[in-house]
């Protein structure tokens, strides 16, 4: 059996109505596990399980597992240029002190949604 | 014959096909530069939690459920298009269109209440990435939606049936695109 051959085997045999399933057990999680009000479980089953559906998505949905290898190293190029970019940039952003610097953002008010 | 090359024998994909994974690695950079700077923003600055805590949770939910039932119908018209089968195809595209009209009149809902109650693009930082992230997310499903008609009304004919798949998969990216905004803006309070 050839590559493509076996690709198009491939997206015969996914049951999309399974995968579809899953991720909607998936959004349950990501919305019951903030509500237990634990930062940690917070972050895995918000983000975490986004990052599980995500994946879900793009294997089965999308059928990038199938495309031919430059199209993962495509997409993985400008997810790295998003890394390098949060990388410069958050220093500045997330460092509100220092001497070389102004800053004049100020935080919006806890108690109201204008300045 | 067609007037320009439909398959790229070198990059072992159509020519539509490559066009497509093109565009979604542009868009990763230009939602990747968007949340990346929400992300920064929000770590860096605790008071954003109490803007977050007037997002609805239960309607961010259900506009997820909506967008991931939507990519279902989607991927199920690309497998009646492998078939051959134009005519379910174009129902299935159809349907996914229905899906992406429930986000935006939720979406539109839920703006209208948030901007009555004061909370507007200009009101402070997290008001204006929300409706900046949102905003270009809604209007990539409305282009989306548009583009889908267009490719479902050929399908049904039986014509051009590998598009059905190119809209399918900038579809499935609209909702990996989703997937990460849910949590980001509705869920981190």
């Amino acid at each position: 059996m050839s590559d493509h051959a076996a690709a198009a085997q491939a997206h015969h045999d996914v049951n999309y109505v399974r995968i579809w399933q899953i991720l909607l057990a998936l959004l349950v999680v990501s919305v019951l596990g903030p509500m237990i009000g634990i930062k940690i479980v917070t972050l895995i089953t918000a983000f975490g399980v986004a990052v599980v559906k995500a994946y879900l998505v793009a294997k089965n949905f999308m059928h990038l597992n199938v495309q031919p290898r430059f199209v993962v190293y495509m997409l993985g190029t400008t997810l790295v240029f998003v890394l390098l970019f949060f990388a410069g940039a958050a220093p500045d952003v997330m460092k509100p002190a220092g001497d070389n610097w102004h800053k004049p953002y100020v935080e919006p008010s806890a108690s109201s949604t204008h300045h | 014959m067609r007037p320009i090359a439909t398959t790229r024998s070198a990059a072992g994909l159509s020519t539509g096909l490559l066009g497509v994974w093109w565009v979604l690695a542009s868009e990763v950079v230009i939602f990747g530069g968007l949340l990346g700077s929400y992300i920064m923003y929000r770590l860096a600055h605790d008071a954003w939690a109490v803007q977050a805590a007037n997002t609805n949770m239960w309607i961010g939910a259900f506009n997820t459920f909506v967008l991931l039932t939507s990519s279902l119908t989607a991927v199920l018209a690309h497998q009646a298009a492998e078939r051959g089968d134009g005519k379910l195809a174009a129902r299935r595209l159809y349907y996914t269109c229905i899906g992406a009209a429930t986000f935006i009149a939720v979406k539109a809902f839920e703006w209208t209440t948030e901007i009555s109650h004061g909370m507007t693009i200009t009101s402070n930082t997290f008001w204006s990435f929300y409706y900046t992230a949102a905003g270009l997310h809604a209007l990539h499903v409305i282009a989306g939606a548009i583009l889908m008609l267009y490719v479902a009304a050929d399908a049904a004919k039986g014509r051009e049936l590998h598009r059905v798949e190119l809209i399918g998969i900038y579809w499935h990216f609209v909702d990996i695109v989703w997937i990460f905004l849910f949590p980001l803006l509705y869920i981190a309070k």
